[in-house]
């Protein structure tokens, strides 16, 4: 059993083998694994917004989708990473609450102040590695329930559980 | 207990006293005695009260009162609007809710019990979050004299942390302290947990406070 570190909400962790690095509950926020293959490094962030719009994040720029993954890159290529290798997982982004008597997502609701914030996390996630030019290997996104992400960055391998489907590798 | 709520780097947060956290307390105990009455009606039961705990906690420690962010939940999440503003949740952890859901659906013994069925079960305990939370907020009504009108309650039943993931991100903060009032419902033998978090906005808990006669200076 490696060791395990985990990644708040917010927060970003690179990890050198054998530390697993784990996200607990992830709703509407998307943890997004890079990793670069060759020397086996790779690194964790959790996001829970999707842009930043000009605001840094202050201490903790893995709040917002852009600021995070920019950060994670950056401290990849400061261990000797190359953003031409740059491998991408990504998992969460999911829509969690119903109305009562129904059973569709609430995310068509005005009512509800951030509607749809899962998938706009997903898709500024998405964006964002794309301006990176890092390619998105697997993900295991959207829908309506909680996730748990298991990273291991020297395998690249990504266990997603969740309550209702089981585990899942990545 | 002392804490710090709703601080942020512009603004340290609000202290709160000895005696601003007994009037919680106290708001929080005439909330539970009102839940527990709407509760004893519906399953026409005497239903006991365990003193309620208030505390001030980080939101992201929350999912630790109810077994840790893996721990499967009910969750009922609503805003509030009117006079005063903020959102409320209740969580109730997985025996529990099995608990409340038995209780409310009733089935007789050595029978398959109906709360087996995953959409009933989510429906009543849909129902019930929505009671519970709204006898809280009439009570806290009736003794600031302020209108609490909620919103639509919204309903998970899914790990601790991704509910609270989804209210983090909807309240756009990170690090923000909130207002737990834990009560324990005693229905016979069965006790029930339920967790009831109070997200005043900015402004809010200040006129609350005044109303319940300990203003924050």
């Amino acid at each position: 059993m490696s060791e395990i570190e985990k990644v708040g909400v917010a927060e970003v962790k690179v990890s050198e083998n054998p530390t697993t690095l784990v996200s607990y509950g992830l709703g509407s926020c998307v943890a997004v694994a890079i990793y670069d293959p060759n020397i086996k490094i790779g690194g964790l962030a959790h996001v829970m917004l999707p842009e930043s719009a000009g605001r840094a994040g202050g201490a903790s720029p893995g709040k917002f989708a852009d600021t995070g993954i920019s950060y994670l890159v950056g401290e990849l290529i400061k261990r000797g990473a190359h953003v031409k290798r740059m491998r991408c997982k990504i998992a969460g982004g999911s829509q969690m609450f119903k109305l009562p008597g129904t059973t569709h997502a609430a995310s068509s609701l005005e009512n509800m102040p951030r509607t749809q914030i899962g998938e706009r996390n997903i898709e500024a996630v998405k964006q964002t590695l794309r301006d990176h030019s890092i390619k998105i290997v697997a993900e295991e996104t959207g829908g309506d329930h909680g996730r748990t992400v298991r990273f291991n960055p020297s395998t690249g391998e990504m266990e997603v559980s969740t309550i209702a489907h089981g585990k899942k590798m990545i | 207990m002392k804490g710090r709520l709703m601080g942020d780097a512009k603004d340290p947060g609000q202290e709160l006293s000895e005696m601003q956290m007994d009037a919680l307390r106290e708001a929080g105990n005439i909330g539970a005695g009102n839940a527990a009455i709407a509760l004893s009606q519906m399953v026409e039961e005497r239903i006991g009260l365990s003193m309620p705990r208030a505390s001030i906690m980080p939101l992201s420690k929350v999912p630790d009162l109810v077994g840790g962010p893996e721990a499967p939940v009910a969750g009922i999440y609503l805003r509030i609007e009117g006079e005063v503003s903020g959102s409320i949740m209740l969580l109730i952890e997985e025996q529990s809710a099995r608990s409340l859901a038995d209780l409310v659906l009733g089935g007789e013994e050595g029978e398959k019990k109906r709360s087996e069925d995953i959409v009933i079960y989510n429906s009543a305990l849909q129902e019930m979050g929505s009671i519970l939370s709204g006898a809280y907020l009439n009570a806290l009504g009736l003794l600031t004299g302020l209108l609490f009108k909620p919103t639509i309650p919204f309903y998970a039943n899914d790990m601790a942390g991704a509910i609270v993931d989804c209210v983090l991100v909807d309240l756009g903060a990170s690090e923000d302290f909130v207002i737990v009032i834990g009560t324990d419902f005693h229905v016979s033998s069965v006790k029930i947990e339920g967790h009831l978090i109070l997200f005043p906005d900015p402004g809010t808990l200040k006129i609350i406070l005044g109303k319940l006669g300990v203003p924050i200076e």
